[in-house]
Formats: structure tokens, C-alpha cells, sequence
């Protein structure tokens, strides 16, 4: 004990060394707050991007304040004895002047939450139900179809409907529905982020629960202010608009509803699912008729609203989920860093929100710099007095409003825009980059590899999908075709499908085949990159059927062809009529397995079998004999995308090479 | 308090004392028993490796729900048909119901009461395989099946619950089979094949060692079969004995190589109380999936029989076979479970 006690605990944050200081010494009068001016609602000289703050009085941190902050704190002391001085309409909880908030700004406020979580479960009910489960009431005859538009959040948006209309010129029958949200967007601003946006629910519910300790008060306060990487989503959102110019949707890989979608359905459900299988079957096994019971009861609830028909497992979903959790764990250091920092959607809502008929007004002479507003603030949009309002990032969360004890800021219709910034805070330059980027991602994705020759012979493409540079001009990487697909049969590519192609749908014939009456993928695609065909369509009656590959077999591995051995389980499950597997009934010899009597060679037996043989005529590709097949490792029998009915190039027979002939 | 605590209050860097005795030994006896705990633990636990631990009893698994004693009055093979239409009637449809049919060979095998008792929990196995409709007479027509459910209610069963473990989806195949509506409007409990519901057993036949069964099909008093009489490509003619590969999980793809012991297995594993076969249209080819409604012939007939072997061995002449191409039957009444020689049997047309 030679040193003295502070040079010891360097390390103690001050405000604890200023609270065994003992109380700090009253201030009456503040630091003037130089935007007092008196004239309501103007910022003369201050129209700073950021919000600064007051000036920095460290030593003025009262422990009566509500945010402990550095920055706020001189105001905060100020405030705080002003609240003990006047009479407060609801006691001590409010702090500063302690003005309550407008009742309709309450209102709205719980409206919001009501909303998110309503929208979110609404989001989550739908993706339950991205899935035929069958009815007891439907009749044989009935039409396969999901009595739900499921899809209806990625009709909503605006941002795949702007993409897909750059890259085919067209708006694809329900994404019409997306000029609603832009309609509302015009009305309110981005109020889709803040009140319906499945995904942003999800990141203000982590934004609220994660940060660390070194992410409340002024930390807290410092992240919610704007900052310039805000301006990221705007680069990316010119990006993925000049690549759909060029002709590549690729900017689905950042929608934030496609995201929702391919990474709790592809991923979260599942391995719920898996984990729920496991500890509920492990219940199963206690020996108590209770627990039994119970978790029998569960399984089966579970199996009938939330579970997919069997345990589904995703191509590579690894990377879809790690995404995911990386960027909910951001939430941690950025409140919010998806909404404010990547969303494409959020941009590109936030470039219409300057028409917005709805937005802040301040009366930056009121503000006394507590920060309560920043405390609360979901978009990083400077609500805060002394700065200008960034209408373009603001999710009209309310929080602001409702935070502020000094009846600073209104929400109303038509407001003054005096201290609001209406466009995105972009530099032309980096603008011009980003979009220089977009347009040149497709050539260079493209020259990689031949896109006529396909990439890989095993990108097989779902029924009913357009021609490949039109496909990839329209699929947004949803993954609602995935999650819909009743045997686990289509997949997020890899790099299956090109750099391009990352997380396009493909066939995975050994996981699941392709159900033959079957049309679900394509009701539920939002682009058209799968079209909505019938039955009939699909099947053939009447027309030619839809391909998507052809079977081809591999003689050294079938068991009747290389073994001598009977199966034909291939042709049993072919789903055609007639079946596009054929059987050729021979006599084979075959070697016995023991040696004779005496040391005598093995006696030969002749064996009867049928040798399966593919019709590619009548072969639709739809890999039921490759998902069957018993060779389990590699199978015997496997299908390819050769001769799919979308392409005019792909094809093996003369017959369908006709480029006049309507297929 | 100990003189840790105390020297790390106090801020001082170095200390040199040594701990108490009784804190000393606290120490030794805390690490001790750790160590103690995990080498029991590891003991108990301990895996010697080697491939002869999976083995356990030889004995051949059987769920046997046969009624024990039948009196020698009734039929053990009935055969209702259709009476064929008068000549110059070209009106379409049949001229009995397939329910009337199931009930007048149930009737003539003594009655469902002969089967089923009150308050039994009665399985009704159709075969829900397909995604096929009634009319390509893939799956059991769902009028038979609600008969059947209806005859057991009737009887006094507590409940009637109808599963199956479908090829395709199972949702499409029990939707568009029609089973799911005609079950579900006469107050059957239909159930999914779902993951939850398999059990791994061990069946101990010839190819069939463990495999998951589906366990809503076996945790029944009594357990109804009921069949659709078809053609099947590599068994050549599919019917009762086959059906049972519907309490299989897992990829039953590979008991194909050896179709014909792997029915016979599954025959011996499950012995049912009472066998209905469809054969109300009858898929003449391309089976056991057929497609197309050109390859299905109405037969307007039901088969009762308490005998599966001696139900197979008739239906397969619908198609034109004989019971002795078909191994599997050969196979069955070798191991006692019915006789191929059906006419030998108490056979009454009805």
C-alpha cells in the first residue's frame, strides 16, 4: 500500500471516482445552450450532420440522472433539478422538464408494437404454412394448392418489385401489391421498417436485449446518432438496381424478407425441428405415462401447425444461418446495423420517404440535450434538437417522441421541413462506383464459366422455371420454392449454379425428388422465375410434359446390370404413364459365391432379371428413380438437367431441337 | 473470511503467507474426489469396443391380433361381386355399393362382431401409397375403407384409427386417395406417417432385421387389413402380404433385392385379424403405380379372409397370375401362415 489509492484503480471509470467524490456541487446555472435562441423550430448556424451534444461536462454527473451519459450529463443534471423543483403530472419517472408525451403519440406508440408483433407472427404463421399439409375435408379430385398467399411479404416489396421490373420489364401478377407499400411509404415514410418489417422486428427485439454493458447510456446514445456508414445501404441499394438493369436479381440476396424467409425456413425450422424430434423422443422413452403423454400430445401439435411433413435438411444452409446470427449478433455494437447500415429495402423506402406526407417537426429551443430521444431512437435519424432530422432514416418508430420530457418533437401530417433532411446522404462518387460495381458483377459472373453449357450438369432447375438467363433475371433467392417443396427436393445452390446462381433453387434428387402432380414451387414463387403451371401443364395431359432433366443410368453400380441382382425399384416409383423406365426381362449367369464340393471352381446359375433401361422421350426428370435408388452411396440411377422443356439448347433428343416446334 | 480475501482488499501485490491447514486439506480432499468421481464415472462408463455387443435375442418378432377360435360354420375365404348387369342396361355405376359389398363378405365370414370386440382400439391398415386418385386404383377406394370403419364401429370398436406409410408425400397420397375425407366422415382417426410415430424394433426375419416401424399400425387390439389387389412389376401381384410394408420406416428401397422373403417376413411380423381386399377396379399392369385409367378394369368385388396367404393366392387370378409364380406365397405357407390352395378353404360367394 506505498502507492496512493488512484494511481492503483486506473482502470475505475471516472463516474465512479466523481460518486466517491461525493455529490456534485448543484448547478443552477447550465453551459448555455448556444441554439437557444428563442425563435421555435430553426437551427440557424447548426445544421451539423451528426448530433454533437452538449458541451462536455463530465464533472456535472448527477446520479439522479436517468441516463447516465457523459455527454447528456450537464443537461441531465440540470434537468433532473429542474424536475425536483417543479411539479410533475407523473411523479419522478420522467425526467427533464418531465412534460409527458402527447396521447396520440402513446397511442401510436403501442399501436407500433402491436403491429410488429402482430406482423411478425403473421410472417411466422405464413412460413408454417409454406408447406401442404393436407385436409381432411378436400376431396380426391381436388387441386394440390396452399390456401394461404404465404408469399404475400415478398409481393409487398417494393424493392424485388423495382429489381424485377429493371431486369424483365414487367411486374409479375401479385407484386403489383408492392405499390401499396410504396403507396404508404409516400404517406408516412419508412414506416414499413419501423412497424411492419418482420425482419426489423426482429433486429429492434435483439437491439433491445443484446447490447452489452459498453452498449447502454452514452455509448448507446453515441451508436444511435446518424453516421456516415449509414450511407452503406443506399451504395447497395444502387448496386443491386444497376445489376438488375443488367439483368441479375441477385440483390434478393440482401432482401430483407428473403433473408427472413431463407434463414428461419431453411434453417431455424429445421434444426428446431431436429432439436424437438430428439428431446421430445428422449421424453418419449421416460417411463412415466405423463411425460408420455405430454410429449406425444406436442409432437403431434407440432407436427400438424409448425414442422415440416418429415425432417428436412438444406444444402449448405450452414452459411445461410451463420449469416443470420452474425448479423443479429451486430445488434450488439450497432443497434439496428442491418436496418441502418445494409438493408436494401430500407433504402430503397427511404429514397420514396422525401415524398412523405407524415413526418417530425422540433422545437429545438425546448431541447435541454438530454438524449433521451437517442436513447430510444430505432433508425439513427438524429431526432435530437440542435441537428436536422434525417426523414430518409427514420423508421417512425415513435420512440422520439414519446422519449422526450421537453416537448421538443411533433409527428404530424404535412410538417414544416425546416430542420429535416429529405434525401439520402449519399456522395455522388461513391454512388456512381457502387453502380458502376452493379453493372459490372454480371459480365464478370458470366464469363467465369458458360452459361449455355451450364455451369454443373446437376442444376436442375424446378418445374416450371424460366430459361436460365430469365430465371436468373427473376429469382430473388427466397427460398420459398425450398421451404414449399412437399419431399425436401429443391435447394439453395452454392456455387452450384455460378457465383450468380448462389442460393438459387436446384434439385437435389438424392434428398428429395420432384413430386409428380405437384405444382406448389411455382404458386408460390413471387417473380415468376417458376411460373404457376397446373397439373395438366406439368404432367402433360394433352401437351408435352414438363422436363426438367433426364435419368441416365450408371451399369457398373445398378444391381440387375452389374450384380445379377433383382430390384427395378426405380421403375416401381417411375411416376410416368407410360413409364419412362422400361424393363428388358433377361436370363443372366451368374457365379455362385462358395466354391463346389471338393475344391471344385464356383457352379454358375442362371438367374432371371430385369435390366431397366430410360425412355428420354418419356423421361421428365423428375429424379424419383435417383432418390429411390438402393446403390445408397452413389446411385445407380441419377438425373441430370439435359433435356429440360425451359431451355432450347439443353436438350439430347433430335426430336426436341426444333426451335419452331411450341414445347 | 480468508487471508486471500483479506490481502486482495487490502490492494497489497505480494503475499507470501501460506494457507491454513484446514484450508490446505479442504483443497487436497476437493480435488481427490473430482478426480475420483470421474475415473467411477469412466468406469462405469467405459466402452470396450468390439462388434459382438448389438447382438440380443434370436426370437422372431410377431404381432399376432388373429381371433383364436372361429367356429366351423362360417366362410374363411368370402367373395362378394357385383351381380352382373341384365342385358341391355347401359347405365353407368355398378349394381351394389362397394360398402354393400364389404358388408355382405364381412356378413358371410360371421360378421364384424366375430372380429371385433367392444371397446377394442381397431387399426385399419388401407394402402395409402400413391398420389394417385380412386380412379387409377392404386391405393384401396376409399368407399371400401370407410366400410370397413363403419362395420367396426358398428361392432362396438372404442375407436377406428386408419394409417398408412406412404411412397410419395404423405399428405398428397392421403388427400387425393380420397381415404382421408371418406375415414374422416365416418369418424376414423386418421393418422400421419409421421417421424415421431416410427419406432426402431427387431423383427429378426430372414431380411428383415431392425427396421422403424410405424407405431400407430401395431399398438392396436385388433388390426384390419384392407388391401387393393394389383399388379406389381417386380412381385408381380401385390395385395395383403405386401401391404405391410406400409409399418416400415427408413429406406425400405433395398428390400427390393429380395422382395419375395422380405413379404414373407413382414407377413410373419404382423398377423392380422381380418383381411378385406379391394378389388373394386383393379390395376391390371403398370403397377403398383399404374397412372393411367386405361390400365385399371372395374371388377366390382370385395374379399374377405382371415387367411392372408389364401387372400393373395385368390386375387392374384384377377390379374391373370398363378399362385405359384409368386415366391412369396410359397414362402408363406411354408411357414405356416395360410395356404396357397384358397379353394381348400371354406370359400363362399356371396
Amino acid at each position: 500500500m506505498t502507492q496512493p489509492h488512484g494511481h492503483q484503480h486506473a482502470g475505475v471509470s471516472l463516474a465512479r471516482d466523481v460518486r466517491a467524490l461525493g455529490p456534485p456541487e448543484t448547478h443552477v446555472e447550465v453551459e448555455p445552450i448556444p441554439w437557444k435562441t428563442g425563435r421555435v423550430g430553426m437551427v440557424a448556424a447548426l445544421d451539423r450532420p451528426t448530433g454533437g451534444g452538449g458541451p462536455n461536462l463530465v464533472t456535472g454527473a448527477s446520479p439522479a440522472a436517468v441516463a447516465p451519459a457523459p455527454a447528456g450529463a450537464a443537461a441531465a443534471a440540470a434537468t433532473s433539478a429542474a424536475a425536483a423543483s417543479a411539479p410533475s403530472k407523473r411523479g419522478s419517472r420522467l425526467s427533464g422538464s418531465g412534460i409527458p408525451p402527447r396521447q396520440i403519440a402513446v397511442i401510436l406508440k403501442w399501436a407500433r408494437r402491436v403491429c410488429q408483433v402482430g406482423f411478425l407472427a403473421l410472417f411466422l404463421y405464413f412460413l408454417f404454412q409454406t408447406g401442404f399439409r393436407g385436409s381432411f375435408a378436400a376431396r380426391a379430385d381436388a387441386p394440390v394448392r396452399l390456401p394461404l398467399p404465404v408469399e404475400a411479404f415478398l409481393l409487398a416489396d417494393p424493392f424485388v418489385g423495382a429489381m424485377t421490373v429493371l431486369s424483365t420489364h414487367t411486374v409479375y401478377r401479385g407484386l403489383l401489391w408492392s405499390v401499396g407499400l410504396l403507396a404508404l411509404t409516400m404517406v408516412f415514410g419508412r414506416v414499413f421498417c419501423g412497424w411492419i418489417c418482420p425482419f426489423g422486428t426482429l433486429h429492434h427485439f435483439f437491439g433491445w436485449l443484446l447490447p452489452s454493458k459498453q452498449g447502454r447510456g452514452a455509448a448507446r446514445v453515441e451508436a444511435n446518432k446518424t453516421h456516415t456508414y449509414q450511407r452503406a445501404k443506399y451504395y447497395l441499394l444502387y448496386a443491386f438496381l444497376v445489376a438488375g438493369v443488367a439483368g441479375s436479381a441477385i440483390g434478393g440476396l440482401f432482401d430483407p424478407i428473403c433473408i427472413a424467409v431463407r434463414s428461419i425456413g431453411l434453417g431455424v425450422i429445421p434444426g428446431l425441428q431436429y432439436l424437438s424430434h430428439r428431446a421430445l423422443g428422449a421424453a418419449q422413452d421416460v417411463h412415466s405415462r405423463a411425460v408420455q403423454g405430454v410429449a406425444d400430445q406436442t409432437q403431434d401439435f407440432l407436427a400438424q401447425t409448425v414442422w415440416q411433413s418429415k425432417q428436412f435438411y438444406f444444402h449448405q444452409t450452414w452459411f445461410i444461418v451463420f449469416l443470420l446470427v452474425a448479423v443479429l449478433f451486430a445488434n450488439r455494437f450497432i443497434p439496428r446495423f442491418w436496418c441502418r447500415v445494409l438493408c436494401p429495402l430500407g433504402a430503397f423506402l427511404g429514397v420514396f420517404s422525401r415524398f412523405a406526407l407524415f413526418g417530425m417537426t422540433k422545437d429545438h429551443a425546448k431541447c435541454t440535450d438530454c438524449n433521451l430521444c437517442l436513447v430510444h431512437c430505432q433508425g439513427a435519424d438524429s431526432p435530437q434538437g440542435g441537428v436536422k432530422w434525417r426523414q430518409d432514416e427514420c423508421h417512425m418508430c415513435m420512440n422520439c417522441e414519446n422519449a422526450c420530457p421537453e416537448d421538443v418533437i411533433k409527428f404530424t401530417f404535412l410538417p414544416n421541413r425546416r430542420s429535416t433532411v429529405l434525401v439520402p446522404d449519399t456522395q455522388r462518387r461513391t454512388a456512381l462506383a457502387a453502380m458502376g460495381a452493379g453493372a459490372m458483377f454480371l459480365p464478370t459472373a458470366r464469363v467465369a464459366d458458360a452459361l449455355d453449357v451450364n455451369y454443373h450438369p446437376k442444376v436442375i432447375r424446378p418445374p416450371g422455371a424460366v430459361e436460365e438467363r430469365a430465371f436468373l433475371e427473376r429469382c430473388i433467392r427466397c427460398a420459398e420454392c425450398m421451404k414449399v417443396c412437399p419431399n425436401n427436393a429443391l435447394h439453395p445452390a452454392f456455387f452450384e449454379a455460378g457465383v450468380e446462381g448462389l442460393w438459387t433453387p436446384i434439385l437435389i434428387a438424392r434428398i428429395g425428388y420432384c413430386e409428380y402432380s405437384c405444382v406448389l414451387c411455382g404458386q408460390v414463387c413471387p417473380t415468376g422465375a417458376i411460373q404457376k403451371i397446373t397439373e395438366k401443364e406439368k404432367m402433360g395431359q394433352g401437351q408435352a410434359p414438363i422436363k426438367i432433366g433426364t435419368a441416365f443410368y450408371d451399369h457398373g453400380r445398378c444391381l440387375p446390370w452389374s450384380m445379377q441382382t433383382p430390384c427395378i425399384v426405380c421403375e416401381e416409383f417411375c411416376p410416368t404413364s407410360p413409364k419412362a423406365i422400361w424393363v428388358e426381362e433377361v436370363d443372366a449367369t451368374v457365379r455362385e459365391s462358395t466354391p463346389g464340393p471338393d475344391g471344385a471352381p464356383p457352379a454358375y446359375k442362371t438367374v432371371h432379371l430385369q435390366r431397366p433401361h430410360v425412355d428420354p422421350s418419356l423421361c421428365i426428370g423428375c429424379g424419383a428413380c435417383e432418390k429411390v435408388c438402393p446403390v445408397q452411396d452413389q446411385p445407380a440411377v441419377y438425373i441430370t438437367s439435359v433435356g429440360e422443356t425451359r431451355s432450347k439448347t439443353n436438350v439430347i433428343l433430335l426430336e426436341n431441337t426444333n426451335y419452331n416446334q411450341r414445347t | 473470511m480468508s487471508s486471500r480475501d483479506k490481502s486482495a482488499s487490502e490492494g497489497s501485490a505480494v503475499d507470501t503467507s501460506k494457507p491454513t491447514r484446514r484450508e490446505a486439506i479442504g483443497r487436497l480432499a476437493g480435488a481427490l474426489g473430482v478426480l475420483g468421481a470421474a475415473a467411477a464415472g469412466a468406469r462405469v462408463l467405459w466402452d470396450r469396443g468390439g462388434y459382438d455387443v448389438a447382438l440380443s435375442s434370436a426370437v422372431r418378432q410377431v404381432r399376432d391380433y388373429r381371433i383364436a377360435e372361429r367356429d366351423g360354420q362360417h366362410a374363411e375365404l368370402a367373395v362378394a361381386r357385383a351381380a352382373p348387369k341384365e342385358v341391355g342396361d347401359d347405365s353407368p355405376g355398378a349394381t351394389a355399393t362397394p360398402e354393400q359389398l364389404v358388408r355382405r363378405a364381412v356378413e358371410a365370414m360371421g360378421g364384424m362382431s366375430k372380429f371385433v370386440s367392444r371397446g377394442d382400439v381397431v387399426v385399419v391398415k388401407p394402402n395409402i401409397g400413391w398420389d394417385r386418385m380412386p380412379i387409377h386404383a392404386a391405393n384401396t377406394n376409399p368407399d371400401v375403407v370407410a366400410a370397413v370403419i363403419k362395420l367396426a364401429y358398428e361392432a362396438g370398436a372404442k375407436k377406428v384409427v386408419v394409417a398408412d406409410g406412404s411412397c410419395n408425400d404423405p399428405n398428397r397420397c392421403f388427400q387425393r386417395s380420397g381415404i382421408w375425407r371418406a375415414a374422416y366422415a365416418v369418424g376414423a382417426e386418421v393418422v400421419l406417417p409421421q417421424e415421431h410415430r416410427f419406432r426402431t424394433m427387431r423383427l429378426k426375419g430372414d431380411v428383415l432385421d431392425e427396421w422403424p416401424i410405424f407405431t400407430t399400425l401395431v399398438d392396436a387390439d385388433k388390426v384390419i387389413n384392407v388391401p387393393i389387389a394389383k399388379h406389381h412389376n417386380l412381385a408381380k401381384f401385390t395385395a395383403a402380404m405386401k401391404n405391410w410394408y406400409g409399418v416400415l420406416g427408413g429406406r425400405r428401397n433395398r428390400l427390393h433385392q429380395n422382395i419375395d422373403t422380405s413379404i414373407a417376413d413382414l407377413a410373419t411380423f404382423m398377423r392380422p385379424t381380418l383381411v378385406v381386399m379391394d378389388a373394386w377396379r383393379v390395376l391390371m399392369r403398370n403397377g403398383p403405380q399404374g397412372g393411367n385409367i386405361d390400365d385399371a378394369r372395374d371388377m366390382h368385388m370385395v374379399v374377405a379372409s382371415v387367411d392372408q396367404v389364401a387372400a393373395d393366392s385368390f386375387g392374384c387370378t384377377l390379374i391373370g397370375q398363378k399362385p405359384e409364380n409368386l415366391p412369396y406365397l410359397a414362402m408363406g405357407e411354408k411357414r405356416g401362415l395360410g395356404t396357397t390352395r384358397w379353394e381348400t378353404l371354406r370359400v363362399r360367394q356371396v
